[in-house]
């Protein structure tokens, strides 16, 4: 099994990504934002959270325009699973791999704290190791996780089963309390919560641990 | 000065533009002394930035050398851009804090912003991935009309600059009174972890080799802010806005990334960063180290504004900028780098053998002084001091409720919970978070191994005030408990003096006997100082802070059973180590509920401190949870270990002095009944006074007959300071 976790200037949770890649049992490489091709046979990209080119316009806009934008987009065309976490969620919203938009937190403020979720639907490679209508906690870390998108695309997301987390309290003002979602082909996975940050009961939880377990159960070769 | 920066023209040097330099007369006739003639325009810029009290130190150095400073864990003490001491297996941890008081009290957000941004430059210009950040925030008054928008600008500076660069912040302090209406302090500290052996230092070697400018463009921002920083602040102080830096957090995160890379590649000698003074403090400290002289071509700077002048350039205090003298075969691997990280490399000049800081600019010389001189032959002052008179005895103190009495404190910003500040920092990025703020020290695993590092920092201003001796060695104190309470064996400090106007002997006194306190403290209990800062002259309009040494401490916890890390639960008994006297002398209590701050600090024992914190330590396995006992006594520390532990506690004494007192070298502790019997025994043998206080179960916290709804207790503690500010 074979992952990559994509490098841009300003990313700050590249490593911890991939150490809990790794810890799932994926061989996990680096790639930097330059490059504009991922390497071959990979299953799995992660696109982490930070502030990749520092943020100053719209969270992760310039990404959505860096060389290894093109190639991310083409993986997730091409069926391949994608998750992104925080300013990943936030970049794959600018490239359009998903619908939608984070604003600014209601608050106007940083929000890192634990917070409660719902995982809303355990059909996907990301959420299988869940049931539906679990309740777990994950920490956010976020000034821009106000999840949007206009009424049709919300009641897309509902109909067809793609909200992947809600917050049982929101605690940004996100749309329908829309804390992840999953693409039409539900193999690329947006969400604001930090799973990275939970996959080791050392660091005061462990429900992330799940979410990456599932992803290496289902990507195994058979 | 301001209206040099526009000029062009280079004006004449008068004794009102040395005086505008922050220079006294005599200042300037040693400067005439050593060049042996008038300075040019830039040079008296290169003065001024060298010799003010922020770079030079010179009216606390005679104090500072008599902290102890080595220890057999000590790799590099102070001198430094931070300290690194060993914490095994060939790694080490380096750390420092240093104030950003005078430009966060003009400019919050970007003064706080780039206070942080400078303190991680420090930690990774020694080649150390910083890993653990905390803070040190006074302000004045709730009620004060600027205290509002201070907290409001300094706590997102913070959180925008580490929350980008990607550093987490695990601890803090964070207090409020009305001396510091006219001076907030905003005190960073940082730590980052090396390979022992790859501790990368100032000093310059070799003649003829490039010295090489990295990161960020030179702008005019900060200009002369060291000199700022090193004067009372009057009713002129928004003209200072000038002065104050714009932080780029994008920019530091790159430039950690391409210096670690590059320190990796082995194509750096020495390596300095561009704080306070910029380029001129840098290249002197580099110069000075290696005994060698610098040449610098400042057409070869790169500049984001047009028509900079020498002077300009020189005493900038850009951001995000780095100094290097790098291996000459190595250049093109060295820019490669840069490259990648798309930041400036540009060559600015040379080592050069004779002892000379020459700046070049338009082909013209615009300074040159000795080098040696400028580092060396500082003015350094042993300041006229008067001790502290002893503080009359204590008015009584009235009775009152115990919940009465607590609530009063959960009320208070100054002891209510402190989310609505800490949740705007990310304390969890990096993924080795243990314990993150609001529990005492902060603890970050160190990654890839078992170990961890605890860290806190701590000083009570108001002790610190009516005893400097005892407010210093309480200082200490209090931050190597708050390691112990995690399980930590205490490694170093490092020390961030905040005070008012040295030229003031009662100022100068209570500098001096707060280092007494302070060395007699780390020397008893073996945590030496490794690093610190001095931030003077926090007065405006002749009223000063209270002196306020700020304690950052590092301890380190060598695998995950030694740490004390769990919560209290239902059923567990609640221990008391330490012995009571009821001193509430300049107590939280005191202050909060009854306006008075009169009485003495209570008085530190170090052999009692030392004993019974080996106590804890050595009983670690036992203890379920543990807080050290500070200010607001043991009815704050056992309501804060309910609090966390979501579980009522009954404790079966309601007199204000045992339960508000602020005794020093006290725990409490949460354990089962046979673990507390265990510890009885223990602490018998070892003779440390230890009693069951309480039980912990039900859902009201009880001081005797007066009890409350926890719930009800948390809700007040937990909204005091989003009511307050948010």
């Amino acid at each position: 099994m074979k992952a990559a976790v994509i490098v841009f200037p300003g990313s700050n949770c590249d490593r911890d990504l991939a150490v809990a890649f790794r810890a799932a049992g994926f061989e996990t490489q680096m790639v930097w934002h330059k490059e504009t091709d991922l390497p071959a046979g990979l299953d799995l990209v992660g696109v982490p959270g930070g502030f990749s080119y520092g943020d100053y316009l719209r969270c992760g806009a310039i990404a959505a325009q860096s060389p290894v934008a093109a190639a991310l987009r083409a993986f997730a065309d091409r069926g391949g699973h994608v998750i992104g976490i925080c300013n990943g969620f936030q970049i794959l919203t600018e490239t359009r791999i998903l619908p939608g938009a984070l604003l600014q937190n209601a608050g106007i403020k940083y929000i890192c704290r634990q917070v409660g979720l719902r995982v809303e639907t355990a059909d996907s490679a990301f959420t299988g190791g869940y049931a539906a209508g679990q309740e777990i906690t994950l920490p956010i870390a976020h000034h821009e996780g106000n999840y949007t998108a206009d009424p049709e695309t919300l009641a897309r997301l509902r109909g067809e089963d793609r909200i992947a987390f809600r917050y049982l309290d929101t605690p940004n003002g996100a749309a329908d309390d829309i804390a992840g979602i999953l693409s039409e082909n539900r193999r690329v996975l947006g969400m604001m919560p930090h799973p990275e940050r939970a996959a080791d009961p050392a660091l005061g939880g462990s429900d992330g641990a799940a979410l990456f377990a599932s992803l290496a159960g289902l990507l195994a070769p058979a | 000065m301001r209206g040099t920066i526009a000029d062009m023209q280079e004006p004449a040097i008068t004794p009102e533009l040395v005086a505008a330099h922050g220079l006294k007369p005599d200042e300037y006739d040693r400067i005439l002394e050593i060049i042996g003639r008038e300075p040019t325009f830039t040079e008296l810029g290169i003065f001024s930035a060298m010799w003010n009290e922020h770079c030079s130190y010179k009216s606390s150095k005679k104090w500072l050398r008599t902290l102890p400073t080595e220890g057999p864990q000590v790799i590099c003490g102070p001198g430094e851009n931070a300290g690194v001491v060993d914490i095994g297996d060939g790694q080490a941890v380096v750390f420092k804090m240093e104030s950003h008081n005078h430009p966060s009290y003009i400019e919050p957000y970007q003064g706080a912003a780039t206070g942080v941004g400078g303190i991680l430059r420090d930690v990774f210009t020694m080649g150390a991935r910083p890993v653990a950040a905390m803070n040190a925030l006074s302000f004045g008054e709730v009620g004060h009309p600027k205290t509002r928008s201070l907290v409001h600008g300094v706590v997102e500076g913070i959180g925008g600059y580490g929350n980008c660069f990607g550093v987490p912040t695990v601890a803090g302090e964070i207090r409020f009174h009305p001396a510091y209406n006219g001076n907030c302090l905003v005190n960073a500290f940082a730590a980052g972890i090396a390979d022992a052996d790859a501790i990368f230092y100032s000093a310059a070697s070799g003649v003829g080799m490039p010295v090489v400018y990295l990161g960020a463009k030179t702008g005019r921002d900060g200009v002369g802010g060291a000199t700022m920083a090193s004067a009372e602040f009057d009713e002129t102080i928004e003209e200072k806005r000038p002065t104050v830096q714009v932080g780029d957090p994008f920019t530091e995160k790159r430039l950690l990334e391409a210096c670690l890379e590059l320190m990796a590649s082995g194509a750096v000698i020495s390596i300095q960063d561009m704080g306070a003074a910029g380029l001129t403090c840098s290249a002197v400290e580099m110069g000075d180290k290696g005994n060698l002289g610098i040449r610098l071509e400042l057409d070869r700077v790169p500049v984001r504004e047009a028509a900079m002048t020498a002077y300009e350039m020189m005493l900038s205090e850009s951001q995000e900028r780095m100094l290097m003298v790098l291996r000459p075969e190595k250049e093109a691997e060295a820019k490669a780098i840069f490259d990648k990280w798309d930041l400036d490399f540009a060559i600015v000049g040379e080592t050069i053998a004779e002892d000379r800081f020459l700046i070049l600019h338009h082909n013209e010389t615009k300074a040159d002084l000795p080098l040696s001189k400028l580092a060396s032959s500082a003015p350094e002052y042993d300041r006229p001091w008067t001790a502290t008179e002893p503080v009359a005895e204590m008015e009584p103190v009235p009775g009152i409720d115990p919940i009465d009495g607590l609530k009063a404190l959960l009320a208070s910003p100054n002891y209510a919970a402190k989310n609505w500040v800490t949740d705007q920092y990310d304390s969890m990025v990096m993924a080795d978070t243990l314990r993150g703020p609001g529990l005492g020290a902060g603890v970050v695993r160190v990654h890839g191994t078992d170990k961890s590092l605890a860290f806190t920092s701590d000083v009570t201003p108001r002790y610190v005030k009516a005893n400097p001796l005892e407010g210093g060695r309480q200082a200490v104190a209090e931050a190597w408990r708050n390691l112990v309470a995690t399980g930590a064996l205490p490694l170093a400090a490092t020390d961030n003096l905040n005070f008012g106007n040295p030229e003031k002997p009662e100022i100068m006194g209570q500098f001096v006997g707060a280092i007494k306190g302070i060395g007699e403290a780390c020397r008893a209990l073996d945590m030496p100082i490794v690093s610190g800062n001095v931030s003077l002259y926090n007065e405006t309009d002749g009223q000063a802070i209270l002196p306020t040494p700020t304690i950052g401490a590092v301890g380190l916890i060598e695998s995950p059973e030694k740490m004390i890390g769990g919560t209290a639960q239902s059923g567990m008994m609640l221990l008391l180590v330490g012995e009571t006297q009821g001193h509430l002398g300049c107590s939280a209590l005191l202050w909060e509920v009854f306006g008075r701050s009169d009485g003495d600090a209570p008085p530190v024992d170090l052999e009692a401190e030392k004993r019974n914190g080996t106590f804890i330590r050595d009983n670690a396995q036992y203890i379920a949870a543990c807080s050290d006992i500070s200010d607001g006594g043991l009815a704050l520390a056992a309501f804060e270990m309910a609090a966390a532990a979501g579980v009522g506690l009954r404790v079966e004494n309601d007199d204000s002095a045992f339960l508000f007192g602020e005794d020093q070298a006290r725990y409490i502790v949460a354990c089962g009944y046979d673990a507390a019997e265990w510890l009885m025994i223990e602490a018998g043998k070892a003779s440390v006074p230890v009693a069951t206080v309480g039980q912990f179960g039900g859902d009201t916290l009880r001081f005797g007959r007066s009890e409350a709804p926890l719930g009800e207790l948390v809700d007040l503690w937990r909204g005091t300071f989003a009511g307050t500010f948010g």
